[in-house]
């Protein structure tokens, strides 16, 4: 069932446009907002809100990759693989990510706290290699400042 | 016409098309994926590419794709430049990377576009050497299966399903070389054409599920033209046989009836051929209640001609679902006078009723190609994705007409489908819909009308009278209706072709008569109204040509002591008689039978003889518009079967009577019929005749690769049997025989040389979506009379008035389990509704009953219990009791019933 308050926003989008389908992307981006994800029935109740069937808003939510249909973390750490980022060294950013998180690209750690997943590019190619957690960018990344902005986002938690 | 320089030689196409529908018309081979002749291009394969020159001068040229460029005058283009040849090849490899090397073990092998295309362009090494990317697949019902992996992402499926015919359960999901095509979860595809998807599909994607259960090559298939039987609209259709199985039904393209698509119903209802119902040897009982002897053929004859010579008066019932030579026989075995239809006495006069209006009035009959391209449709009490499933897929095509006119100032072409969907949107046009319930077109409907059927009398009458017809207003409609009313009249009139759809199925008699009243009316305005009826069975026309009394009728002759034996052909006459009907046949003296199944009627007669199918047997079927059209025999069927006219002429000759049933052939008794009754003069034309040759030979039911002929009897005798021989038609049961193309009714399959799948339909055509090559097949048997002065129907049924304690039944059609034989096959009767009766929630409310909940429903004597199932859209005072279902009786809608709730006793 979707809150009110997803429901309210959801319509307000919706009535913006000659076809309330035309609100799908910003209807799935507003669930993930309060939710982090878009479950099946998640999916199901926004379909209804905007006289959709459940495939038709699947094949919207999955053509975009950052509509997330599986659990993620607190945090999305999205982590740039593209041309740039690449030749200053992506893959030891990712690689000291996965080490430190103890988990693989598109998985979550055991905590629940972040969630790690290539990106092709995050639009920042002056500051590469980059990332990004929920909705900051970080960049000229190493190990050291990665330790740092990880530990930050955990004090936040405990704190 | 623009001429077209291609390789730089000039050809004259017509002007405005595309430039691969133009090459694929000259018979050139360039292959594609996402261009379909019924759905045009959307550019997204890139698999036609050609290359396009400036001028003479220019020798560089560019790629293009050719389903995307338009066939202007003056266009120079090459298919055989090597830059281009190399970039199809290319795509083709792409494709490829990640499509399984399962062709052996793939239902599509051997009759495959990509195999044809991979093959055409000259890709045949696989340089790739990773991984593939691997998808799961679907469980989408007892219809379709789907196999993922094998996708090209060509988006012809989803064009197909959604954008044509309407689905919205299955779509696209993902990007990349994830893109996944199917339903959001696991279930049965909720569209009635997802059979199509099979031959839509140019891979093994989705693949025909019912023959997997008997799987067989294409090129092992011995088939011949055929039509469908499951519905009047006789589509055609390729049936597919070995070893004495039916294995499978394929759309036959005819431009005017079902062009490239068939419905489920009719696609995967074959199975009841292959039935253990089947009755495969004579039957006699010599008690009438007694078990069932099977007998010889000899001995049943002998037993038929004690019985019909025995003095006795002998009366016959036919059948709507036996072909013309049939009936016939029949009627020349009884008596054109002691011949009965078969069908209820409502039946028999909806049915006259309907080929009144298309012969005695101006409005000629819409062909189902009629409704697609028509710009205004009113449609008048039918269900129609239920009880003609073609013509609403035709309908639903009809809503776009209007508004692709109005894309020309956008300076889109008409074949350019993305772009024109992307204009029009949702907007779609004029299509009227005024029945009982809520039907499945409503989605594309500009505006729907929900009420009883006397109230459907009402509104069309007041249609007809804003038109101008000379018939009195319709006083006291409600405003709202009124106005309605006026707006449909003006979409009819200012369309350029209005087609009114009306039908039987609605019960209403006064229904037809107005619908003809709005048809007639626009015709009347200038000449240009059709009307389209749609009628219960495959050869409910034809029977309804050749005339005879009801059921009724009949039971009044046994009761009058004018008949002591019936002879019942291809009836399971609890289909179409009530309890006191059925009673009273099953007391006459003797009840001889022919059919093919095992039903109420064979069960209670002496005698019964095994007819054939559609699949084993020619005939002759007139569909809805009147157009009769020739059916083959694809095999020769097991056991003692034979046509019903073969029996029925031996039965003739049993007694003495070889006079009057010389014939020996199919063609002697078609000619015969032309004979006897000139309505049917041109039947025995619209074939070719048995001794119709090319270049000496036979047309082949076989195709010329098929295997095993001299091992699949290898167990029975090491010794090649001869073929069978076909005295009735110019096919013959072997692979070998002329391999030209046959003209157009002998066609037995679509094959071309370096085109193996249904695509090569290009071949047989005089232009793509043209008539198939030597003209459209079958011919109609009667035309409207533009001149005749016309008489209005001005009977005005009274409002509908709810009863307090009573509700008037009407019909409703389910496309699965409505009709017979199709009810028989696993894969729809999977799909078939257990009966219910259907009441609106407030109705229900009103009368406190839970949905689910068990009524007794009781009318005319007639006592069933029924679950009660909501059907929001029923108007106040009406309920659906669904017809034809196996396990419902025969009642005669729209009909008065008393409900009352099950006590727990």
């Amino acid at each position: 069932m979707l809150t009110d308050e997803e429901r309210h926003e959801i319509e307000a989008e919706a009535a913006q446009y000659a076809y309330k389908r035309a609100a799908g992307p910003e209807a799935l981006k507003i669930v993930q907002r309060h939710r982090r994800w878009v479950s099946d029935q998640s999916l199901k109740d926004v379909a209804v809100l905007l006289e959709m069937t459940p495939a038709e808003l699947d094949g919207v939510a999955t053509f975009y990759n950052l509509i997330f249909r599986k659990p993620v973390g607190r945090h999305v750490i999205l982590v740039c693989d593209s041309v740039t980022c690449w030749v200053l060294g992506y893959d030891s950013v990712r690689d000291y990510l996965s080490r430190e998180l103890g988990v693989k690209p598109g998985e979550t750690t055991a905590d629940g706290r972040f969630t790690l997943l290539p990106m092709v590019c995050l639009g920042a190619c002056d500051r590469a290699p980059v990332m990004m957690v929920d909705d900051t960018l970080y960049g000229n990344l190493t190990p050291q400042k990665i330790d740092e902005i990880l530990a930050g986002y955990r004090a936040e938690e405990t704190a | 016409m623009a001429t077209i320089y291609i390789d730089n030689q000039p050809y004259v196409v017509k002007d405005g098309q595309n430039l691969l529908r133009a090459c694929l018309s000259l018979g050139f081979n360039l292959p594609y994926f996402c261009w379909h002749p019924a759905m045009n291009s959307v550019g997204a394969c890139r698999q036609c590419a050609v290359k396009q020159f400036k001028d003479e001068k220019d020798t560089k040229g560019r790629i293009v794709m050719a389903c995307m460029t338009l066939a202007a005058d003056g266009t120079r283009i090459s298919i055989d430049d090597p830059e281009v040849r190399r970039f199809r090849a290319g795509v083709i490899e792409f494709l490829m990377v990640n499509h399984p090397h399962d062709c052996p073990v793939c239902d599509e092998g051997g009759e495959c576009h990509l195999q044809d295309m991979t093959v055409m362009t000259g890709h045949n090494y696989r340089r790739f050497r990773f991984r593939k990317r691997t998808h799961r697949n679907q469980e989408l019902g007892p219809l379709v299966n789907h196999e993922m992996n094998r996708c090209i992402a060509c988006y012809r499926c989803l064009r197909f399903y959604r954008d044509y015919a309407g689905g919205r359960d299955f779509d696209v999901f993902q990007w990349h070389n994830y893109v996944y095509f199917g339903r959001q979860s696991d279930g049965v595809l909720e569209n009635e054409f997802s059979g199509n998807l099979v031959e839509v599909c140019p891979t093994g994607v989705f693949t025909d599920k019912t023959l997997k259960g008997h799987y067989t090559r294409k090129w092992d298939l011995q088939t011949a033209p055929s039509i469908c039987v499951h519905c009047g609209l006789g589509c055609n259709t390729i049936p597919g046989e070995r070893y004495g199985i039916l294995r499978r039904i394929r759309n036959r393209y005819h431009r005017e009836v079902n062009g490239y698509f068939l419905c489920d119903r009719g696609r995967y209802g074959y199975e009841f051929v292959n039935s253990p119902r089947r009755i495969r040897q004579p039957i006699f009982r010599s008690e009438r209640s007694g078990a069932a002897q099977p007998v010889e053929k000899q001995a049943a004859l002998e037993q038929a001609a004690k019985i019909l010579g025995s003095g006795e008066r002998v009366i016959g019932i036919g059948s709507s679902r036996a072909s013309l030579e049939a009936n016939f026989a029949l009627r020349t075995l009884v008596g054109a006078d002691r011949f009965y239809r078969g069908l209820a006495e409502a039946e028999c006069r909806l049915l006259d009723t309907a080929i009144a209006l298309l012969r005695d009035g101006p409005a000629p009959a819409a062909s189902m190609s009629d409704a697609a391209q028509s710009d205004a449709v009113l449609v008048l009490g039918e269900d129609l994705t239920n009880t003609a499933p073609m013509l609403a897929y035709s309908v639903r095509q009809s809503t776009l007409q209007r508004e692709i006119g109005l894309t020309k100032r956008l300076h889109v072409s008409w074949w350019d489908d993305a772009a024109i969907r992307q204009a029009l949107q949702e907007r779609r046009g004029p299509l009227y819909i005024a029945t009982p319930a809520a039907t499945k077109l409503d989605d594309v409907a500009t505006e729907v009308y929900r009420a009883a059927p006397d109230d459907l009398v009402r509104f069309a009458q007041a249609l007809a009278h804003a038109l101008g017809a000379e018939i009195p207003p319709v006083s006291a409609l409600p405003r709202k209706l009124a106005a309605l009313a006026d707006v449909v009249a003006e979409a009819l009139y200012l369309a350029r072709r209005p087609v009114v759809v009306c039908g039987t199925s609605s019960g209403s008699e006064s229904l037809l008569r107005a619908a003809g009243n709005v048809a007639w009316a626009l015709s009347a305005a200038e000449h240009r109204g059709q009307l389209c009826l749609v009628l219960p069975d495959c050869n409910s026309f034809g029977l309804g040509l050749l005339g005879g009394g009801s059921l009724a009728d009949a039971c009044r002759a046994i009761q009058e002591g004018k008949a002591e034996t019936v002879v019942v052909l291809e009836n399971d006459l609890s289909r179409h008689a009530d309890q006191a009907a059925l009673k009273l046949l099953d007391e006459v003296r003797h009840l001889v039978a022919l059919d093919y199944l095992e039903h109420a009627t064979t069960a209670a007669a002496e005698l019964v003889f095994p007819a054939a199918t559609f699949a084993e047997a020619n005939g002759t079927l007139v569909n809805n518009e009147g157009r009769a059209q020739r059916s083959y025999q694809v095999f020769v069927p097991q056991g003692k079967t034979q046509a019903s006219w073969r029996w029925l002429q031996e039965m003739m000759v049993a007694v003495g009577r070889q006079a009057e049933a010389s014939w020996r052939s199919f063609d002697e008794i078609t000619a015969a019929l032309a004979e006897a009754l000139p309505i049917f003069a041109a039947v025995k034309d619209i074939a070719p005749p048995e001794g119709f040759r090319m270049a000496g030979q036979r047309v082949p039911r076989q195709p010329h690769r098929y295997s095993g002929r001299t091992a699949m009897h290898a167990q029975a005798d090491v010794h090649e049997p001869t073929p069978l021989a076909d005295p009735d038609s110019p096919l013959s049961f072997s692979m070998e025989g002329s391999q030209r193309q046959p003209p157009p009714p002998l066609v037995p399959r679509f094959w071309a040389p370096g085109w193996n799948s249904m695509q090569a339909i290009t071949r047989f055509q005089e232009e793509v979506n043209g008539p198939l090559r030597g003209g459209d097949s079958g011919r109609r048997l009667i035309e409207p009379q533009p001149d005749a002065a016309i008489r209005y129907f001005s009977d005005l049924p009274a409002e509908f008035e709810p009863r307090p304690d009573e509700w008037l039944l009407v019909p409703v059609d389910h496309i699965f389990g409505s009709e017979e034989l199709s009810a028989l096959s696993p894969g729809i009767a999977q799909l078939t509704p257990a009966p219910y009766l259907a009441l609106s929630a407030s109705d229900a409310a009103g009368a406190n009953i839970q949905e689910g909940e068990k009524v007794v429903l009781a009318m005319d004597g007639l006592h069933q219990a029924l679950p009660v199932r909501f059907l929001p859209s029923l108007p106040r005072g009406v309920a659906g009791l669904p017809v034809g279902l196996p396990g419902m009786m025969h009642v005669t809608l729209p009909g008065w019933a008393k409900l009352s709730k099950v006590t727990a006793s």
